[in-house]
């Protein structure tokens, strides 16, 4: 699939107008994962408008975003930064078909600090 | 067009309103893009003053094709005359479809003053749905014929 | 029996080259009705006119019809050639045959046949013409102003200059609005209360000028030229003739706990209260929340130390009726409330301020004399984050999907003066783009960075939190790419700013229209930016859109010009073709009335002859001819038919669709 074509499935699965973003940052603002993402939440949206998606499909942000939403909810022009990043995240998975994140190693690598809502959104992502 | 033949051209009636879209229609005009010679327009102050007695009478006198033009939604003149035209022409077509007229027969298209461009296109396009559907039969009242 | 002329213009080659002119005219002559039927080069030019003219004259001509170009072009023209032949204006109807006909038609044979059509058209509703008169109604010669800010101020001054009695109507106990609260004003520099106070001073020794503060509008009636208007003067327990403004009872008065409107809520003021020094009128008022007399009946230690016996807690609303030919709105507007954004802590910490409070902070008549200090401890801030669109550009549902325009440069202005007062201060700000079109707007905002060192961060805020006494303000900084976190001691919010919540209400009383914002509408974008489509409303100042002070102004200007210009006139003269009801047929149903965008229409009761020599009593639909825009919405939903319109009846309308379709 050219990248276009790929750039426009994420736009329609992520189910938000990248287009309505006015570049002010707030997503990456308040992001409580962004000191380990090496794209950040606004540059997602951003990518996604350009129809750029190489970077993206790379990126270790896919699986340090902790999908809390904070982003979604703080977004003043109601563009959601989180649907993006879990749609480019469901791409990944389905191209590959297994997923990066593997159940049995999850008791290895779980410790207190890690939010509840991270393990539930890994196994979302698991069971695809 | 073809499916008519050249005695019997269709017969569309354009009520206009006065503020925008009989102002497109003049802006067509001094621009001249082109429309068929089927439609003739009537105008009107608002399209809120186009009763829909006036819309059956063109079909009952044999009219193809009845189109009303307003400001668009927000922009009328009289501040909310489009909006009642616009429920009002929403039941009429209600009761077309129960008599049976095509539905492509009426239309309501919003054209404002400056847009010239989208008036012609919008008569070309309307034109050529109705010349498409031949003659309206099913309305015309032959006692009115001399 | 009717004597129609028809009249064929060439337009030189613009009809002539594609419709064949002589043939029209030979045709049309034929219609029954039709006396003398002529082509000319240029029926508009002189030449032409005359020979309407002459024609109308020699044959007695009771209508005439002008096949030519489109009546939005020369049907005023034809309508006066007309006049000057002893004919009524409205019996000119025009065929539209050059912009809906030649121009538009290549065919010669097809643009003659369609031309031929329009002019039928234009006969047959010619003969169901009746010749019209345009009604008359006279002007009362005084104007409303909705409004004491600087909007409703500079509109009342200017209608005044011209010789006109202006009342001004303001809802809070003086008049100078939030401009009054302002401490400097962009880009200059000067301060807000050096400017505006003497425009107030003007306002209440300016003989054509009525000041009503503390008073409401509590209903609009009638129409341009004769508004009648009941004006609510709430009850402030002052009698405003006798208080002198000495403030003695203010220092007397025990009960200290009421927040000073004034100063945002910053500080308390006593139970009896002049809103600041230079309040217009100076005259005291009593916030009967907090008097201890008006409470419970005991204290009445201000009525004992007034030397003018000033104090009547006796006092109660009073209603007023003026009539006026013309109304200003400039009802202003307001910070948005912030309980939708959280995020910022405006509710939490009581270091987090919005600008407007930053004003009063920074006013020498606020509440810390003019020294800039945190509302929590009075302590000197020696880090200051902005922070700017906060609810502005939101279409989330939080704000408002609108920029506030003003905030950018008040922002900048904001920065500018601490650092200059406080060198040793540290100033952020967080923005997302700054907007500084306007005369020197842009070389002040660049000052503010090039000069005074203001550090602009290009990114939003996330959240503001407490940390060891500091607030922790963290955000983006877009250019950088990285996320920052500025330890703080006071958070300054650029909130965003909406019409005042009263507008919706006066604009129900006046029928102007409002937007989904609750901004007035103006009756046309570009040309007519000051005038409501509601004839004889006009519009000042914020609540039309957002603007800053010198745009304020200028509209607050123009919007007296259009005032004057109405109350100049002694008659008006109404629009000709107007809805009228058939009182036979009416059966007072109402539905008119609820369709009518002017609320032209009101019912009568009327005595009607039934035969036998008896009479009955019904109620029927009477239009108002100086009110009635001639829209036709009431023509279309009466139920009866007894609505028409004059000059778009109903049997012309249908006379017309006739010619169109007889083939």
């Amino acid at each position: 699939m050219d990248r276009k074509e790929q750039a426009k499935l994420i736009k329609e699965r992520s189910g938000t107008d990248v287009r309505k973003c006015m570049k002010c940052g707030k997503c990456s603002g308040r992001c409580p994962a962004y000191a380990e993402m090496d794209i950040k939440p606004h540059q997602f949206v951003s990518y996604i408008e350009k129809g750029e998606v190489e970077k993206l499909l790379e990126s270790k942000s896919l699986y340090t975003c902790l999908s809390c939403f904070a982003c979604v909810e703080r977004c003043p022009r109601g563009v959601a930064p989180a649907n993006v990043i879990e749609a480019v995240r469901q791409e990944v998975v389905r191209a590959q078909g297994g997923n990066k994140v593997q159940a049995e190693k999850i008791p290895e690598t779980i410790n207190e600090a890690i939010p509840q809502q991270l393990l539930v959104s890994m196994f979302r992502k698991f069971n695809k | 067009m073809q499916e008519m033949n050249n005695e019997k051209r269709p017969l569309i009636v354009a009520f206009c309103c006065n503020w925008c879209s009989y102002a497109g229609a003049d802006l067509a005009g001094s621009s001249r893009l082109s429309y068929p010679a089927d439609v003739k327009i009537i105008r009107v102050p608002c399209s809120c003053r186009v009763n829909p007695m006036f819309i059956l009478k063109a079909f009952q006198r044999g009219a193809d094709g009845v189109i009303i033009c307003g400001c668009h939604p927000g922009d009328c003149h009289y501040t909310t005359g489009n909006y009642y035209a616009r429920r009002r022409m929403s039941l009429l077509f209600s009761m077309l479809d129960y008599l049976g007229i095509e539905r492509e027969r009426t239309r309501v298209e919003w054209v404002s003053a400056a847009e010239g461009a989208k008036f012609s296109a919008v008569m070309n396009d309307f034109a050529s749905k109705v010349a498409a559907l031949g003659e309206n039969k099913r309305l015309e009242d032959l006692r009115c014929k001399e | 029996m009717q004597k129609i002329g028809v009249f064929v213009c060439w337009c030189g080659s613009n009809i002539a080259a594609t419709v064949d002119v002589k043939k029209v005219a030979d045709v049309l002559r034929l219609e029954p009705g039709v006396v003398i039927s002529e082509t000319y080069q240029y029926m508009c030019s002189e030449n032409g006119q005359a020979l309407i003219r002459n024609a109308i004259k020699e044959n007695g001509l009771t209508g005439i019809v002008v096949c030519s170009c489109s009546p939005r072009m020369h049907e005023a023209t034809f309508r006066k050639t007309a006049e000057s032949a002893g004919l009524n204006p409205y019996m000119v109807e025009i065929a539209n045959i050059r912009e809906q006909c030649s121009w538009i038609h290549k065919d010669m044979d097809e643009a003659t046949e369609k031309a031929i059509v329009l002019g039928r058209s234009a006969i047959a509703k010619l003969k169901l013409n009746a010749p019209l008169t345009s009604g008359e109604s006279a002007v009362v010669k005084r104007a409303l102003v909705i409004g004491g800010g600087i909007a409703g101020i500079q509109s009342a001054l200017d209608i005044a200059e011209a010789g006109y009695e202006v009342d001004i109507v303001e809802s809070s106990a003086t008049i100078g609005g939030n401009m009054a609260k302002l401490d400097k004003t962009f880009p200059t520099l000067d301060c807000a209360a050096c400017i505006l106070t003497p425009k107030m001073v003007d306002c209440a020794q300016n003989e054509n000028i009525d000041i009503m503060t503390f008073s409401e509008i509590e209903s609009v009636k009638g129409f341009v030229g004769n508004f009648k208007v009941q004006i609510r003067r709430k009850a402030r327990f002052v009698d405003e003739k006798k208080c002198t403004g000495c403030g003695v009872c203010m220092q007397k008065c025990p009960s200290k706990k009421g927040k000073n409107e004034f100063n945002m809520g910053l500080n308390n003021r006593p139970a009896i209260y002049i809103p600041f020094a230079q309040a217009i009128p100076n005259v005291a008022i009593i916030d009967p929340e907090q008097c201890l007399k008006l409470k419970n009946g005991k204290c009445g230690l201000c009525a004992m130390q007034c030397q003018v016996n000033a104090i009547d807690y006796t006092q109660k609303d009073e209603i007023i009726e003026r009539e006026y030919g013309a109304i200003v709105v400039a009802t202003g507007y307001k910070p948005i409330s912030l309980e939708n954004f959280n995020e910022y802590g405006y509710d939490t910490y009581k270091d987090v301020v919005t600008s407007l409070e930053l004003e009063r902070l920074m006013n020498a008549a606020g509440p810390s004399d003019g020294h800039l200090v945190r509302p929590s401890d009075h302590k000197e801030p020696k880090v200051i984050t902005f922070i700017q669109c906060v609810g502005s550009r939101d279409t989330s549902g939080c704000g408002k999907p609108y920029c506030s325009k003003i905030c950018c440069m008040y922002t900048a202005k904001h920065a500018m003066l601490i650092r200059e007062k406080y060198p040793d201060t540290e100033v952020h700000v967080f923005y997302i783009d700054v907007r500084t079109p306007g005369k020197n707007y842009d070389e002040f905002f660049r000052r503010a960075v090039e000069q005074y060192g203001v550090d602009y961060i290009k990114g939003m805020v996330g959240k503001v939190y407490e940390e060891n006494g500091k607030l922790m303000v963290q955000g983006s900084d877009l250019i950088n790419n990285e996320q920052v976190v500025i330890p703080s001691d006071l958070v300054v919010l650029a909130a965003a700013i909406e019409p005042n919540p009263s507008v919706r209400k006066i604009a129900t009383m006046v029928t102007a229209s409002i937007d989904t914002n609750n901004f007035l509408t103006e009756a046309h974008a570009k040309l007519r930016p000051v005038e409501s489509p509601t004839a004889g409303i006009f519009l000042s100042g914020v609540c039309q859109g957002p603007k800053d002070i010198p745009e304020t102004v200028s509209q607050a200007s123009a919007c007296a010009a259009k005032v004057v210009g109405l109350l100049s006139k002694d008659k008006l003269k109404c629009n000709a073709c107007v809805a009228h009801s058939d009182e036979t047929l009416c059966t007072g149903c109402s539905v008119c009335a609820n369709v009518c965008p002017y609320g032209a229409i009101t019912y009568v009761d009327k005595e009607f002859r039934i035969g036998g020599g008896k009479t009955e009593t019904r109620r029927v639909a009477s239009v108002n001819e100086a009110v009635c825009q001639g829209c036709g919405a009431c023509t279309v939903t009466c139920p009866s038919g007894a609505m028409d319109l004059k000059g778009f009846s109903n049997k012309q309308i249908m006379a017309e669709v006739d010619a169109i379709c007889k083939r």
